[in-house]
């Protein structure tokens, strides 16, 4: 934890505060495209997002359904499935030993070194807890295999811990919870199991898809409790992604707004709701329902929809959609990643100039 | 959990029933009775019957009572151990079942693990590598399998052995262990006598096992808990075979109910093929003789070895689903 | 990724983006397609179960035309001509193309004293399309003597030997024509009474529900775990012996279907299960269309095209079973000619060895099963694409 231990404890309240702060990520994701090549064409789920996790901090991702947010987490523990093939960038992860970043994206992906990473350095909680078990083993059985894999212990200790994570996500009765199979657990409490299975081997990284999604909101804020609660314990990373801009708001020190593919905007959280620069993440807050506004008023959406991954637009790819579409240089130009503030990066020719000659098609 | 296996225990007490009845029916069925088919076996041999010889001999086996007193009466003597006597062969129907009995059902469970055996590793195979080269070939053997009947895949292998390699492949014996009483040796025999009618049985059950295999196996490796354990690093062989493999064998485990009536069913008929000395050429006889005792005794042994067969696999799936277990089916 | 996802719970701005619309001509196409138009252009893509569906549609047209294609006298026995090998046809005669066969002179087997046929090349028999040979009743229609192939003068039975013929000196070739008409049609006969009992008995489990379900499905279970083909054994046995065929055929038919209609009323019953929860069913029900109505005019049609792929599939099984029943000698029997009585002379397998081409009735029966193995799941599949 070499590059972690440099950084101070990272105390929620003062949200984005730390962000300039020179300290190395512990995840850095650098040009990543990963591709499906399905009969119809190439599908480009991931087409060059770049970002950064750092130690201790939460990183939000954004967007809508369908834009690469599931593709990226699975890219990052290399378990994209068949046609998906990661076919350029890296992904730079600093392990637990303090050696020199290695490049996820350059691993065997079914070696023992991401193995070792995947469950043990770099967990992930899936957005369904109702398909995420398997049904014919105990949680107690699912969640000691994980132990077991990664950590040399016996199976009696294996399960002692397993009994103690179950009670730290807010299981009651754990010691007899353990021996019930998922299907005898309510929606809320397999979320949490996921959560104790994904924290059992101390993971650096984990990595939320959509933690939420199927849960009601008083579970959903119990939920989202418990993970910053356990976040601040064990001073881990977490990644967590939705289309939720609340909860955003309440989790995220940085955020990362994807579209087809793309990173268009980074920053940290405050500063991507109170001074979204990309025309997109503009229209998304405006379509977040206020108290504030007039009752009964319509909220304003973002016209159009999101093209087929197919075909895709040339040049910036939100510019059907865009309201500040700038004809003759968004559709033949790609803009690219760049600062458009000390602390906020966007992907939009409102901020820079077109670099390269116009794109043919 | 337990009230399940009483409940599959009594339905299968209930089919031993109907399978009873069924063959009480088919003992009564043919026109005449046994007295009139024994009547007709003396008349043949040249022996002059009476009336009044045949009229006792109705009332000695209860045949001039209704048709279910008779049933009872069949029944009754039944639990006794009693199955009546064979008119073909003149002994107990048991002494000349007896052996013919075990060899059927050693023939039947060993189609049935060559199946299993066979099927599941290959239905495995062909899921994982879906589409390569390999799938191909299983699939279409796989229909082949399905095509061709087993007794004549029987006849046709039978007619390959004897045309190219001078050998009759039929039998279950070497001849010197034909007549044998049993011993260690013989026994050996049989085991590697085996395989072949096992193969011959088990080749339409196998080509469909696989296809449920592969078609179930491939919906269960979409589904998210696989990516939820690869996600924890475990290597992608033991993940298989204990995640989706394990959810893809309930199907599975459920068609051998079906699988070991079809076995048996097949077994009859191809060991007139390949002329085991097991139940089925008995049965054919009996029929065309209208052997009814022995005929309907063996209907019903039959009916009982599968009744039981079916019975183990439901016990076999209750075990590997603990939704089942926990009788919460969805 | 395709997970079917359960219904999520949309975030407030995710249900604010308009899908667009805009839809393509393909897709307008799609949307006002009926489900059997729908289901035709699924199933045109199983190039197998298209091709399958040709070969068996042939096989009808065969037995159908079967006097037509067969040359010689089926029933028609000739001891001297017992056991004759088959003879190619030979299309070329010195590079002019003029089809015929060789003569057949018989010999006495010098060591084993048995009467052998060998072709004499020196003999040309030439043959002719449409030629005459024994007299029929073409489609049940009107009287012909006509006849696909046969030779110039005298009785095709006596030149042409296509597959050989069998221990009573009757053409082969000529009763697997014939053989088509039974084997193909007991199959079809065997599924529409396993059909109609399926439907009733299924659709009823399924409608109702309740005690009759519980009774119906046990009844199911306990017929299923019988061995079959015992059962078949001993009902066929029980046949009189002095039935005629056509007796016989409708015997053999209730037979067979007195296990096949569970299949089906499995499939119909899950089918009624499934469309009952359905949102048109109880959208109907809510507007006061009587049950009846609700049945044939919403429930049927929609799953009809699983009825038809499981009738398809089905239909292999019958004809397996027939075929192994007359093979036995306990299903139809001479002169009644089936695949299945075609077989049983090949029962005995040191004839087989000798006259290896007493088995080539196995080839139809193979074909016709693939065939129909095929086609039934390209049906099941367009019929149900999750299914
Ligand atoms: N196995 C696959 N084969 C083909 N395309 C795929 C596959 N998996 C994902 N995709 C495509 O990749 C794109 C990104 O999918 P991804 O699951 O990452 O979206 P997401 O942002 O997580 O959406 P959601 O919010 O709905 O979870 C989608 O357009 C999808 O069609
Ligand atoms: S580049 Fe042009 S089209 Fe794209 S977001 Fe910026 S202004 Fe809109
Ligand atoms: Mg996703």
């Amino acid at each position: 934890m070499a590059g972690g231990m440099l950084c101070r404890p990272y105390n929620r309240p003062v949200k984005g505060e730390m962000y300039a702060m020179n300290c190395a990520p512990i995840l850095s994701v650098n040009n990543l495209k990963t591709y499906f090549f399905t009969d119809e064409g190439a599908v480009r789920a991931v087409d060059g997002a770049s970002f950064a996790v750092h130690p201790g901090k939460t990183l939000g991702i954004v967007g809508e359904s369908g834009c690469g947010k599931s593709v990226t987490a699975l890219s990052i523990l290399r378990i994209v499935d068949d046609p998906g093939r990661i076919v350029e960038g890296e992904i730079m992860f600093r392990r637990a030993d303090g050696g020199e970043p290695v490049d996820l994206a350059k691993l065997d992906a079914k070696g023992g070194e991401i193995r070792a990473i995947r469950g043990g350095e770099i967990a992930l909680v899936f957005q369904e807890p109702m398909t995420s078990f398997s049904p014919h083993y105990t949680i107690g059985n699912q969640i000691v295999e994980t132990i077991q894999l990664h950590q040399d212990v016996g199976k009696a200790e294996a399960r002692t811990r397993t009994i103690e994570l179950l009670r730290m996500v807010g299981i009651p009765r754990p010691e007899r919870r353990i021996d019930e199979y998922p299907f005898e657990l309510s929606g809320g409490l397999r979320q949490r199991v996921m959560i104790a299975m994904a924290l059992s081997c101390n993971p650096r990284i984990l990595i939320a898809d959509e933690p939420t999604t199927a849960l009601d909101v008083t579970t959903q804020a119990q939920i989202l409790d418990l993970l910053r609660e356990i976040q601040e314990r064990t001073q881990m990373s977490v990644i967590i992604i939705t289309h939720d801009m609340g909860v955003i708001a309440e989790m995220a020190d940085d955020v990362i707004v994807m579209y087809l593919g793309r990173v268009v905007e980074s920053g940290p959280v405050d500063e991507i709701f109170h001074r979204p620069q990309h025309p997109y993440t503009q229209a998304l807050l405006r379509s977040i329902p206020s108290i504030f506004a007039e009752p009964r008023t319509k909220l304003p959406t973002i016209a159009g929809s999101i093209p087929h991954p197919h075909n895709r637009p040339a040049g910036c790819p939100f510019h059907p959609r865009c309201a500040d579409f700038m004809p003759g240089k968004c559709d033949r130009h790609e803009p690219q990643l760049r600062p458009v503030s000390a602390s906020q990066m966007a992907s939009c020719f409102l901020y820079h100039e077109p670099a390269e000659a116009p794109q043919q098609s | 959990m337990l009230t399940y296996t009483i409940r599959r225990f009594l339905l299968a007490l209930l089919t031993i029933w109907a399978i009873s009845v069924l063959a009480f029916a088919i003992i009564q069925l043919p026109p005449g009775d046994y007295v009139t088919a024994y009547i007709a076996q003396l008349a043949s041999s040249g022996v002059d019957v009476t009336p009044e010889f045949a009229e006792n001999l109705r009332q000695q086996y209860g045949l001039d009572s209704p048709i279910w007193v008779q049933y009872l009466k069949w029944m009754e003597q039944i639990s006794r151990g009693n199955f009546g006597r064979s008119l073909e062969w003149r002994a107990p129907v048991l002494d000349m079942i007896g052996d013919r009995l075990w060899l059927t059902m050693a023939v039947s469970v060993s189609a049935v693990l060559f199946t299993w055996g066979l099927a599941l590793p290959i239905g495995i195979y062909s899921a994982v590598r879906q589409y390569s080269i390999a799938d191909y070939i299983f699939t279409f053997i796989g229909f082949i399998g399905l095509a061709v009947p087993s007794f004549l895949l029987a006849l046709i292998l039978l007619y390959l052995g004897f045309r190219y390699f001078d050998a009759n492949i039929g039998g279950l014996f070497s001849p010197e262990y034909q007549l044998a009483d049993w011993s260690l040796g013989k026994v050996w025999d049989l085991i590697k006598h085996l395989p072949l009618p096992a193969i011959i049985l088990g080749m339409a059950g196998t080509a469909q096992l696989i296809r449920i295999m592969r078609a179930n196996l491939l919906d269960e490796l979409r589904k998210p808990y696989v990516i939820t354990a690869r996600a924890k690093g475990m290597s992608e062989f033991r993940l298989i075979l204990k995640y989706p493999v394990r959810a893809a064998l309930n199907p599975f485990v459920s068609t051998l109910g079906y699988l070991f009536p079809f076995i048996i069913s097949g077994s009859i008929i191809v060991a007139l093929v390949l002329s085991l000395p097991t139940i089925g050429p008995l049965l054919l006889r009996s029929l065309v003789a209208q052997d009814i005792f022995l005929a309907g005794t063996i209907v019903l042994f039959l009916g009982i070895m599968t009744v039981f067969g079916t019975f183990i696999s439901d016990i076999l799936l209750m075990w590997v689903d603990p939704r089942i277990r926990f009788e919460r089916r969805e | 990724m395709t997970q079917a996802k359960p219904p999520v719970k949309r975030s407030a701005f995710d249900s604010q983006f308009d899908p667009a619309p805009s839809t393509t001509a393909a897709e307008e196409r799609v949307s006002v397609a009926t489900q059997w138009q729908l289901m035709w252009w699924r199933f045109r893509k199983h190039r197998l179960a298209m091709i399958s569906g040709i070969v068996i549609a042939a096989f009808y047209l065969v037995a159908i035309g079967a006097d037509f294609l067969a040359y010689a006298d089926p029933h028609k026995t000739e001891a001297f001509r017992s056991l004759i090998a088959p003879q190619p046809i030979h299309f070329f005669d010195e590079g002019r193309f003029s089809p015929h066969v060789f003569g057949l002179v018989g010999k006495r087997d010098p060591r084993t004293f048995k009467r052998v046929y060998e072709p004499d090349p020196e003999q040309k028999i030439p043959l002719r399309l449409f030629a005459e040979g024994y007299e029929y009743k073409f489609l049940g229609l009107f009287k012909t003597n006509r006849h696909l192939i046969g030779v110039d003068g005298g009785l095709a039975e006596e030149a042409i030997f296509l597959l050989g013929t069998d221990q009573l000196g009757r053409d082969l070739w000529s009763r697997m024509m014939i053989a088509c008409r039974l084997s193909l049609t007991i199959g079809l006969a065997g599924v529409t009474l396993s059909l109609v009992l399926g439907v009733l008995l299924g659709g009823i489990s399924g409608l109702y529900g309740g005690a009759i379900d519980t009774l119906i499905q046990r009844v199911i279970e306990i017929l299923r775990s019988i061995p079959t083909i015992p059962l078949w054994m001993g009902l066929a046995a029980a046949m009189p012996r002095d039935w005629g065929v056509v007796q016989v055929y409708f015997a053999i038919t209730v037979i067979l279907s007195l296990i096949g209609w569970t299949d089906l009323a499995r499939v119909v019953r899950g089918r009624f299960l499934a469309l009952r929860e359905e949102d048109f069913v109880l959208a109907a029900e809510l507007a006061g269309v009587s049950q009846m109505r609700i049945i044939l005019r919403h429930m049927v049609p929609s799953f009809l095209s699983h009825i038809i792929a499981a009738t398809t599939l089905a239909l292999p099984n019958m004809i397996i079973s027939e075929t192994a029943l007359s093979f036995l000698g306990l299903g139809l029997r001479p002169p009644a000619v089936s695949w299945g009585v075609l077989l049983q002379d090949a029962q005995n397998i040191q004839t087989v060895a000798i006259s290896p081409w007493l088995l080539s009735a196995a080839l139809p029966v193979i074909v016709v099963i693939l065939a129909f193995n095929f086609l039934g799941d390209g049906l099941r599949d367009a019929a149900d694409p999750y299914g």
